[in-house]
């Protein structure tokens, strides 16, 4: 499995960390539904048999943090952008 | 009991007669409009409940569905190892009634599982280390686990062939559990299906769950691939693909799916005759009856549902065992194969009812579910007879992450990749 880093380009596995689900969103903490809201957040996943919109680091690279779109099934890896880009998206589309 | 029974005296009149008078172990069933408990997946887990549920609690009109064959999941592809090393409370009198029931396990089911209690050594490298194995041996000891603690000298007698003087991890003595070994895996999956079999449960193999029928959140029955087959009672025991299927249940499940691999070697003369674990080096191993060195390492780390990994962590494992054994060096790898884990958020397993009426869930195992299947059999059917959890897997609840009861033996959070 070869991840294309928008930086450095394709590069092995080896060289990126996993964190997992990229869709979870940390909810509000002051909203008066927190604690069953940060129980799905921290613990429940959908973990579906498809694709998968994941986190992964360039750890041994740029450091960068990517969102992944990869097909679970076969390891395809479909997509990758910058986690900041699709903050930035996910963020002005909340306004 | 409808099958043979197996003897030394059977084995002898077949012998004379060319063994042509052997009976299939379990019949190819067709399934009924419905059963009492229909429990879905035919692998260790799901097999072992059948049993116990017939022969411990009397439930007999059961149904076991498996969308391909039985066994031909992770009890198949897993590295064979049981233990009950364990260190926290919620476990260890988990694990210790699963090594129970494996002692016992050959003349309860009248099957030769090949049991072989050949110990499990777990390697420490520092003082640091040393003291958190002692720890974890005075823990087993106080639940009544046998447990060790072995000095280089002594180890050297057992494992001769380690790099003891490794400049990063010099083998500094080792936690051992005389009582942990190997059991031949495809055995454990045939002897309880032959056992409730014949007993009167049904083994329903290429029958996929395609939903389930709830109404006023209580369960009915299930759909499946060869038609509704109606049920009082149904149990989820699908290791990897617990959250697909509990999905169609409307759970979602605390779970990921990871992808571990565990490799074969050619078959060699008899090298190893314990199981060893290298956990600072990411490796473990022991020799089958064949004589293949039998060995893996940790989780790839990503989620997957492939059924097979990636080189790098081939190459991480293999190295593990360079480190540790230099002789194995020169033997050729023979397989290697992946199955997916159904890794639970704290690492530790559920067995519990669901906000579903009638719906019981066995998932969450990780890569630890084939040292368990008798237990978890077990426990999943006293909670099917009885409604009420066994009180050696009363902490494995479902709603234990809501309530912040979580069993983290490895303290790693909720991170399954890590655990």
């Amino acid at each position: 499995m070869r991840i294309a880093c928008p930086f450095c380009g394709p590069r092995g596995v080896d060289e990126f960390a996993y964190l997992g689900d990229a869709t979870v969103k940390r909810p509000n903490a002051d909203a008066p539904d927190a604690l069953p809201a940060f129980v799905e957040y921290v613990y429940l996943r959908d973990n579906p048999a498809g694709l998968h919109r994941e986190l992964w680091q360039h750890a041994l690279g740029c450091q960068s943090w990517l969102v992944v779109t990869r097909n679970v099934r076969t390891h395809v890896i479909d997509q990758v952008e910058a986690a900041r880009d699709v903050a930035a998206a996910r963020s002005s589309e909340a306004e | 009991m409808s099958t043979d029974n197996y003897s030394i005296f059977s084995v002898l009149r077949e012998a004379l007669r060319g063994h042509t008078g052997w009976k299939p172990a379990w019949r190819d069933a067709a399934p009924k409009a419905a059963y009492d408990v229909v429990i879905v997946g035919g692998g260790g887990h799901g097999l072992a409940a059948a049993h116990y549920l017939a022969k411990e609690f009397g439930v007999t009109n059961v149904a076991v569905v498996e969308k391909g064959w039985i066994g031909g999941g992770n009890v198949g592809r897993n590295t064979t190892i049981i233990r009950s090393n364990y260190l926290l409370p919620g476990n260890i009198p988990f694990y210790e009634h699963s090594m129970k029931l494996w002692e016992g396990l050959e003349q309860d089911l009248n099957y030769n599982a090949m049991v072989s209690q050949r110990s499990v050594i777990n390697l420490f490298h520092s003082d640091g280390q040393r003291d958190a194995y002692a720890r974890r041996g005075n823990a087993m000891r106080l639940h009544g686990v046998d447990a060790d603690l072995l000095d280089v000298a002594e180890l050297k007698r057992i494992l001769p062939m380690l790099d003891y003087e490794n400049a990063r991890f010099p083998v500094k003595g080792a936690l051992r559990q005389k009582r942990g070994g190997t059991v031949r895996h495809d055995a454990v999956a045939w002897g309880y299906a032959r056992s409730a079999d014949g007993r009167g449960v049904d083994i329903i193999q290429n029958c996929e769950v395609t939903g389930f029928r709830i109404e006023g959140g209580r369960i009915l029955g299930l759909e499946t691939s060869r038609g509704f087959i109606g049920a009082k009672k149904v149990a989820l025991a699908c290791a990897g693909n617990s959250s697909r299927v509990a999905a169609m249940a409307g759970m979602r499940l605390p779970i990921e799916s990871h992808v571990l691999q565990a490799f074969v070697t050619e078959g060699v003369k008899p090298f190893i005759d314990t199981v060893c674990t290298f956990g600072a080096g990411h490796f473990y191993i022991s020799q089958s009856d064949k004589g293949g060195l039998v060995f893996g390492g940790d989780i790839d780390g990503y989620n997957s549902y492939a059924q097979r990994g990636n080189l790098p962590t081939v190459e991480d494992v293999c190295e593990g065992g360079m480190a540790l054994m230099p002789a194995i060096g020169r033997v050729r790898l023979l397989r290697s194969w992946g199955g997916i884990m159904d890794m639970s958020m704290d690492g530790s397993p559920i067995i519990d009812r669901t906000p579903v009426e009638g719906l019981y869930l066995n998932a969450g195992w990780c890569y630890g579910g084939f040292k368990a299947v008798p237990a978890a059999g077990h426990c999943l059917a006293h909670l099917i007879a009885r409604d009420e959890p066994h009180p050696v897997a009363a902490a494995y609840r479902l709603d234990r992450f809501a309530t912040g009861r979580t069993i983290d033996e490895k303290g790693m959070g909720a991170q399954p990749n890590l655990h």
